[in-house]
């Protein structure tokens, strides 16, 4: 009899990220967000530590340079990820627009109406992904792997092998030069505002909570009059939209685009995601903690640059921080499971 | 009173299981004929299509993504997925090469063993981290991904290993034939042949299906769901750093980017060979025929002059449709049982 009664609570933990009293005392006071903001902290030393000037302006401006599209896109994917499903295809996205952008560029169009015709494109990528997830309930991770190739299959016949380069300067100009009287870059700044728009929705809006509401649980969600589908429909099209823009500004920023732009840049983005503490089960995270992990990220590749450690091995250093971000979490329910395992003896009750 | 009590039961059962396994075949048959409907097709508007050669080519340059399709069907049928066999491979290869490189009198068949215990041991990684830690795969092999890959570049360093350090012994398994057949796909032919036996026919192989259609109900049916899954992700890891060796013998050289993306256009295959991604069935059988028809268009666009700047396109709309598919199928299936169940009890 005993053993069913303690079984019970370990089964209910996996709908943990509400905000249940069940929790221990460490737990409420140690934020995902609190650690987050040590970690970068401990960055920021060890960055000082090892270069001089690392905490000056011109580094400012190339850390945010780098970071400004891959922390546009991660912004819908939280949303994304909060509902409990996932958009692979966001690179490819950016990719295609940017390449989209710079074909009707080179036909003569005017350059606004190519970024126009840019984020239409992401639109309809978005609600192409939106009507095979939310519509059709097609698994999202099977969807968007399929719409990644997709996605980065139409750049090529659009554009490949050509690359399109002669921009207008007064545009490209954002790729070497920060906002006027600033240190920060423009896609930055695009990014800061967007992150206090998401933050606002998310937090405190209706919207917001539905879409913790499906990702904790989206039958009760479905039942208590939330539009399911219609949101993550809604999603999938931000998602496409926020993912033009950051191709749009990622070419301008290169000054020139060809069709395998921004190759391999969804598992940054859904690294940094993951590592801002958005659980991947849906129903938790917060953009506060992205908008963190977009600067660990940023900062930590700045200094490991800096020090002369190639591409390849700051891959140990995101892959490593990526796990460290979901076990930590998790190493409470770890520990706890251990422990009731040893109180029932080593064979689990029938 | 006993046999009367049971009799009907095991009806409905044996007749559900026979129309899945009906379906399963179907959609086996399914791709074997879109393989060979492109293939015809093709041959029809460039008759060089259909040589000895070009089909040589067919299974050589499908072996690889076949291969580490059987390991990937494995995962993703206990509801998970391993995406660091793209990494692995190229980590594998890289260092059986490196070995090769160093120690001339380095027995060949070693290195494809070598290649083995690399894959096994980060399979075994992989497997630990998301068996004992219950992280979704999906984060574990992702993180993992990015792992391999910056070690790979750690020891690979800018180098290249070139086919003069390799063996020819070692490098002809990549371009000898056997009656006509390429050694490479024959190799790949056999480990399908072997896991589609045993996924079909031991209890533990079953374990895995059981395991990924329902997870609650399989560890209370006792199943060590922890123990297969683990060993689900060793014997993908195996499979991967094998392809590495598999690799290396094909290219004959390596360098920092072997295996770059191999991970989704594995799943690609899989998922258009029928496998489902959320786990419970799908055979190796399938994934290695996806694979197949992947290379297959591929090759059939060179063929018709068609840019190959199309292949990209065309691989994702086909798995956007291999899904929608599937999801056609299991609901007309679901109905189909529904009424079937129906017509059961009202007699």
């Amino acid at each position: 009899m005993t053993p069913d009664i303690t079984t019970k609570p370990s089964e209910t933990v996996s709908y943990r990220g509400a905000d249940d009293g069940g929790q221990p005392l460490w737990r409420k006071l140690v934020r995902w967000e609190t650690a987050l903001v040590f970690v970068l902290i401990a960055v920021l030393i060890f960055g000082s530590a090892k270069e001089s000037g690392f905490l000056d302006g011109t580094n400012f401006f190339y850390i945010s340079l780098n970071m400004g599209e891959i922390a546009i896109m991660a912004l819908p994917l939280t949303l994304i990820v909060m509902t409990g499903e996932i958009d692979l295809s966001v690179a490819s996205m950016l990719g295609l627009s940017g390449t989209v952008m710079g074909s009707l560029f080179h036909d003569g169009w005017s350059v606004w109406a190519a970024m126009a015709a840019a984020l239409l494109v992401g639109a309809a990528g978005g609600a192409l992904n939106g009507l095979l997830v939310a519509k059709m309930g097609l698994p999202s991770i099977a969807v968007t792997i399929g719409t990644l190739t997709l996605f980065r299959g139409l750049a090529e016949i659009v554009l490949a092998p050509r690359t399109i380069t002669g921009f207008p300067i007064s545009l490209t100009k954002i790729g070497v030069v920060p906002v006027q009287g600033t240190k920060i870059a423009w896609s930055a700044l695009i990014f800061l505002v967007l992150a206090i728009i998401f933050g606002v929705v998310l937090h405190a809006t209706a919207l917001g909570r539905s879409i913790v509401a499906i990702g904790l649980q989206p039958e009760a969600a479905r039942f208590s009059g939330v539009r399911v589908d219609r949101i993550k429909f809604g999603l999938y099209v931000v998602s496409g939209v926020f993912c033009a823009l950051a191709g749009i500004l990622f070419t301008l920023k290169n000054s020139s685009v060809s069709y395998d732009a921004g190759t391999g840049l969804e598992l940054n983005v859904v690294a940094i995601v993951l590592l801002g503490g958005v659980s991947i089960f849906g129903g938790r995270g917060t953009v506060i903690g992205v908008v963190l992990a977009v600067v660990i990220v940023g900062c930590l590749q700045q200094a490991l640059t800096q020090m002369g450690v190639q591409p390849e091995v700051q891959n140990i250093v995101t892959g490593s921080l990526l796990l460290v971000s979901v076990l930590v979490p998790n190493s409470g329910e770890l520990v706890r499971r251990i422990r009731a395992r040893r109180r029932r003896g080593p064979v689990p009750a029938a | 009173m006993t046999a009367q009590l049971t009799a009907p039961a095991p009806a409905p059962d044996t007749e559900r299981f026979a129309r899945g396994a009906a379906l399963l075949r179907a959609r086996e048959l399914g791709i074997g004929v879109a393989i060979v409907l492109v293939f015809v097709a093709t041959t029809i508007s460039n008759h060089a299509f259909a040589n000895a050669h070009s089909i040589q080519q067919l299974l050589t340059g499908a072996a690889l993504i076949a291969l580490l399709g059987v390991g990937e069907t494995m995962v993703i049928v206990t509801r998970n997925v391993d995406l660091s066999v793209g990494s692995v491979v190229g980590l594998s290869a890289y260092i059986v090469g490196d070995v090769f490189k160093h120690h001339s009198g380095f027995p060949v068949l070693l290195g494809y063993v070598l290649g083995i215990v690399i894959g096994a041991v980060i399979g075994s990684i992989n497997g630990l981290i998301t068996v004992v830690t219950r992280v979704p795969s999906l984060v574990v092999t992702l993180a993992m991904l990015y792992i391999v890959r910056g070690v790979d570049g750690v020891i690979v360093n800018g180098k290249t290993i070139d086919p003069a350090a390799i063996p020819k012994s070692f490098t002809e398994v990549g371009y000898r034939t056997f009656l006509g057949v390429p050694w490479l796909a024959i190799i790949v032919a056999v480990v399908v042949a072997v896991v589609g036996y045993a996924m079909r026919s031991f209890r533990a192989s079953r374990d895995l299906y059981a395991i990924g259609s329902n997870p609650e109900a399989a560890s209370l049916a006792g199943i060590p769901a922890g123990r297969r899954v683990f060993t689900a992700f060793l014997i993908s890891g195996a499979l991967a750093g094998f392809a590495g060796s598999l690799f290396l013998a094909l290219h004959a050289q390596i360098d920092v980017t072997g295996g770059n993306g191999y991970e989704l256009t594995v799943v690609s295959a899989v998922v258009v060979g029928g496998v489902a991604i959320f786990g419970g069935s799908g055979t190796v059988l399938g994934a290695a025929l996806g694979a197949l028809l992947l290379n297959t268009i591929n090759q059939a666009l060179v063929a018709a002059k068609i840019s190959s700047f199309w292949n990209e396109a065309i691989a994702g709309g086909l798995l956007l449709a291999a899904i929608a598919f599937d999801r056609w199928l299991g609901l007309r299936v679901a109905r189909s049982l529904q009424s079937a169940q129906g017509a059961h009890r009202d007699a």
